[in-house]
């Protein structure tokens, strides 16, 4: 018992990132766009994240909570800020929603990795947080909430970037699914040209929505280098989580509701190797899990040919009033 | 001035071009209030441009829109539903995984009137006021294609629309529908709401206008009272010099039996029937016509017979020679290439015209060349002979080609449909199916396939055709077979029958016995 908690803690550790680039990508999906960039926004937000906190500190000497605030803003807005370029040269100049997205994912990596080694180089080694900024990413005490046996530590034992991301899927599912922009922003993924006959500003819920949801993405590249990596700069920190977003939005058939379960199998199927070791099995095939997951998805997908539980109509294809 | 003259629109002097392409050059077009207004062209004569700039699709190059007499300029969708200007395009602008309601109140602003219920109410309303049926909660996807355009034309009319523009409203409907639109329409008309309707059919202008304008590569011919008109002078008016409106239909000879589809059945990957149980015979020198709405299994019924489609049930019976001997060998099962070597052709003329059967990027040298380089020795493709058929074919069909290098994508429609069909006929087929060959072509070139079709059928081949325009198929089969669903509803006599009749058929809403 203790041990599948212990196991179930780990997973929603690990899956909350992910989750938080899936959820980014669902949105940017939503309108339309296909951003395949979710890793180059994340590496952006960690870096980004990471030194607005530190720069928090020894400019300004905020530490602990501010930082902490500090970095979930920078963090947003870096993301936002690959997602702006993204958007701009697809519904703005219309350029081919895969490439623009690989682009970015290279862009952002590069970015992240520089831009931390610079920040090492100035705070002379290697960047990290205060002590008192590393607690504020600390698990919460929820008083007698925490102390409940095992519902206690199953719920109750996380870091304020956990329930913001549930409180974020939440939002999104039911902005999406209960309100009228919703609405509209889904009617633009599905069927651009019809949207645009019925007065909706197709390429204003297409830059919105891609982003805002390339802000969140941003957010989880920040909790990789707060939480993950406890406010140190790690070379090549965002390791493919990014790709693991791409592939949950298809896992969990992009909705954000769904996506909270499928980010916890995901995250358990990322901590398996630790929890449920099998001598000889090399870590590279428990790696492959999540993506032999996705197939799986993508598999039952195709055969039962849904219309309500697939990728939106529209999605990697730019949209062009005039054209013929 | 009387109330009827009172003018909804006026267009003066509009021009538009796309690139190097003139659609539009100085055309004139006003419409009364409550009057229903045909706008007759031929294909690419720009009436769906002209339309498309009063809806705030596109914006005019250079002339001026007045609506009410106020001068206007439309720059979006928006704008055009302001003025109170709604269009029913062909391609319907339907979002599938919405519902109904949620589809017509698509990009307004949250009010009391939008709530679900006083929302479903309001839809009922209008439905039961002009004789629609609909329900508002069903998703799109689970739709006709009829009831689609239903819930575009609710659309418009719960946004206030005073002026209506459909776009070939009728290509997708059976005759029944089809009237039933045009009550509807009138009925519109008598609540004093002005109508466009977009075709190139003159029977339903004639039928349904008030007043028609023909538009003619861009530029307006004239607009006239319908009850002036009759066909001729709406095709000579369309086309731009005299038509011989009749189609020929010689005495079919030699009939023998060619093909015997028995009992055959498709089923999709998803469990749905695509063909039902069809069983038909196919003879040489006629022609079998192939009515339905689309969607009906005309498509598999090709493929089927092709070997495209896998058939789960059924024998398709082929009269051929084997050791001398006349047997009927069974198709089923075989594959494509084998089935095309017995002499039978597939001519597919999909509705994006060049998804299927030609390369749009090569030229017509490769197009030939993808039937016949099978047959070529050593590990080259043999280009000569390839091109010496193109230049054949260029002659043979009037092909109108820069030369057998251009590129099929830059050759006009009716050109690119010859180069198909005519890849199919210089193989010499036994058989020939030609599916939606004049789609999207004018009077001229439709004639000069259906030309071709004949001279095919005088050869003795077997041709099966099939089509969406009823009045063609009965005036150019011999027999015609109606699927409905997949399953065929009966195999008539286009001399000894009528439209209705065939309509019912093609609805499911009677059925012959087939056995003739």
């Amino acid at each position: 018992m203790d041990n599948f908690v212990k196991f179930i803690n780990a997973a929603v550790l690990a899956g909350t990132p992910v989750l938080l680039g899936t959820l980014g990508e669902i949105l940017t999906e939503k309108s339309g766009n296909l951003n395949l960039g979710v890793e180059g926004m994340m590496f952006m937000g960690a870096i980004s994240g990471l030194a607005g906190a530190w720069f928090a500190e020894q400019w300004f000497n905020w530490s602990g909570v501010p930082a902490a605030l500090i970095a979930l803003l920078i963090s947003f807005v870096a993301g936002a800020f690959g997602a702006l370029m993204y958007a701009f040269l697809t519904v703005t100049l219309r350029a081919n929603q895969n490439v623009t997205g690989l682009t970015l994912a290279i862009f952002g990596t590069g970015f992240g990795n520089f831009f931390g080694e610079l920040l090492g180089k100035r705070a002379g080694g290697f960047v990290t947080v205060t002590a008192h900024t590393k607690d504020a990413f600390a698990n919460l005490n929820f008083g007698p909430l925490s102390k409940i046996p095992v519902i206690g530590r199953l719920f109750f034992s996380y870091n304020w970037l956990v329930y913001f991301a549930v409180i974020v899927a939440i939002a999104l599912h039911l902005f999406l699914k209960h309100t009228r922009r919703g609405l509209n922003l889904r009617s633009v993924g599905e069927s651009p040209a019809t949207a645009d006959a019925a007065g909706i500003n197709v390429n204003l819920y297409k830059y919105l929505a891609t982003i805002i949801g390339g802000g969140i993405c941003g957010i989880g590249g920040m909790y990789m280098t707060m939480v993950t990596t406890g406010g140190i700069w790690v070379h090549n920190t965002i390791r493919g989580y990014g790709w693991l977003a791409v592939a949950l939005v298809i896992f969990a058939t992009w909705s954000p509701a769904r996506a909270l379960y499928c980010g916890l199998i995901f995250g358990g199927l990322m901590m398996l190797r630790l929890y449920l070791p099998i001598p000889g099995v090399p870590q590279q095939i428990y790696d492959m899990l999540p993506y032999v997951a996705t197939i799986l998805v993508l598999i039952g997908m195709s055969i039962r040919q849904s219309k309500e539980y697939a990728q939106p109509k529209s999605s990697g294809l730019n949209y062009f009033r005039e054209e013929r | 001035m009387t109330k009827e003259d009172k003018l909804a629109i006026r267009m003066r002097h509009i021009s538009k071009s796309f690139g190097k392409v003139q659609a539009l050059q100085d055309v004139d077009f006003e419409l009364k209030e409550g009057e229903i207004h045909a706008l007759l062209g031929e294909n690419g004569s720009g009436k769906t441009t002209l339309m498309n700039i009063l809806s705030g699709i596109y914006y005019p190059d250079g002339g001026e829109i007045q609506i009410m007499d106020q001068d206007v300029a439309i720059c979006s969708p928006k704008d055009a539903f302001g003025l109170g200007i709604g269009m029913i395009h062909q391609h319907f602008k339907l979002v599938d995984v919405l519902t109904v309601a949620e589809n017509i109140v698509l990009g307004l602003p949250p009010s009391e009137e939008t709530k679900r219920k006083r929302l479903n109410q309001t839809i009922r309303d209008i439905a039961s006021r002009y004789g629609f049926d609909i329900k508002p909660e069903s998703k799109i996807y689970e739709l006709s294609v009829s009831e689609k355009q239903t819930v575009e034309i609710i659309k418009v009319l719960y946004r206030g629309a005073n002026m209506l523009i459909l776009d070939e409203p009728t290509a997708v409907l059976t005759p029944q529908e089809t009237e039933k639109l045009f009550t509807i329409l009138r009925a519109m008309k008598a609540d004093n709401k002005a109508i466009i309707i977009i075709t190139h059919k003159l029977n339903e202008v004639l039928a349904v206008s008030d007043r028609v304008t023909i538009l003619r590569k861009g530029k307006k011919i004239d607009t006239i009272k319908t009850s002036d008109a009759n066909r001729q002078i709406l095709t000579e008016m369309m086309v731009g010099r005299k038509v011989d409106l009749a189609i020929d239909r010689p005495e079919a000879h030699d009939r023998k039996l060619m093909l015997q589809v028995n009992q055959v059945t498709a089923v999709s990957s998803d469990g749905r029937k695509l063909l039902d149980r069809v069983s038909f015979d196919a003879y040489g020198g006629e022609i079998l016509g192939v009515a339905g709405i689309s969607g009906s299994g005309q498509k598999e019924l090709c493929e089927a017979i092709a070997g495209l489609c896998p058939v789960v049930g059924g024998s398709i019976l082929f009269e051929s020679e084997i050791n001398g001997v006349r047997v009927a060998e069974n198709l089923v099962g075989q594959t494509p290439e084998a089935i095309i070597n017995k002499g039978i052709s597939l001519a597919f003329v999909p509705e994006d015209r060049l998804g299927m059967g030609l390369v749009a990027s090569h030229d017509m040298v490769d197009n030939v060349m993808l039937k016949n380089y099978r047959d070529n020795k050593g590990p080259f493709v043999d280009r000569k002979t390839a091109k010496k058929t193109a230049e054949q074919l260029i002659d043979a069909l009037e092909i109108v080609t820069p030369g057998v290098k251009t590129p099929i994508r830059q050759l006009s429609g009716g050109n690119v449909q010859k180069v198909l069909l005519g890849r199919e006929i210089i193989s010499n087929p036994q058989m020939l199916m030609v599916a939606y060959p004049v789609r999207g072509l004018d009077i001229n070139a439709s004639f000069t396939i259906y030309h071709l079709l004949n001279e095919q059928k005088d050869k003795g081949v077997a041709v099966i055709f099939v089509g969406e325009d009823l009045d063609v198929l009965m005036d150019i089969s011999d027999r015609l077979l109606v699927l409905c669903q997949g399953q065929v509803t009966g195999i008539v006599d286009p001399r000894k029958t009528t439209k209705e009749h065939i309509g019912l058929l093609m609805s499911g809403a009677e059925r012959e016995e087939v056995g003739a």
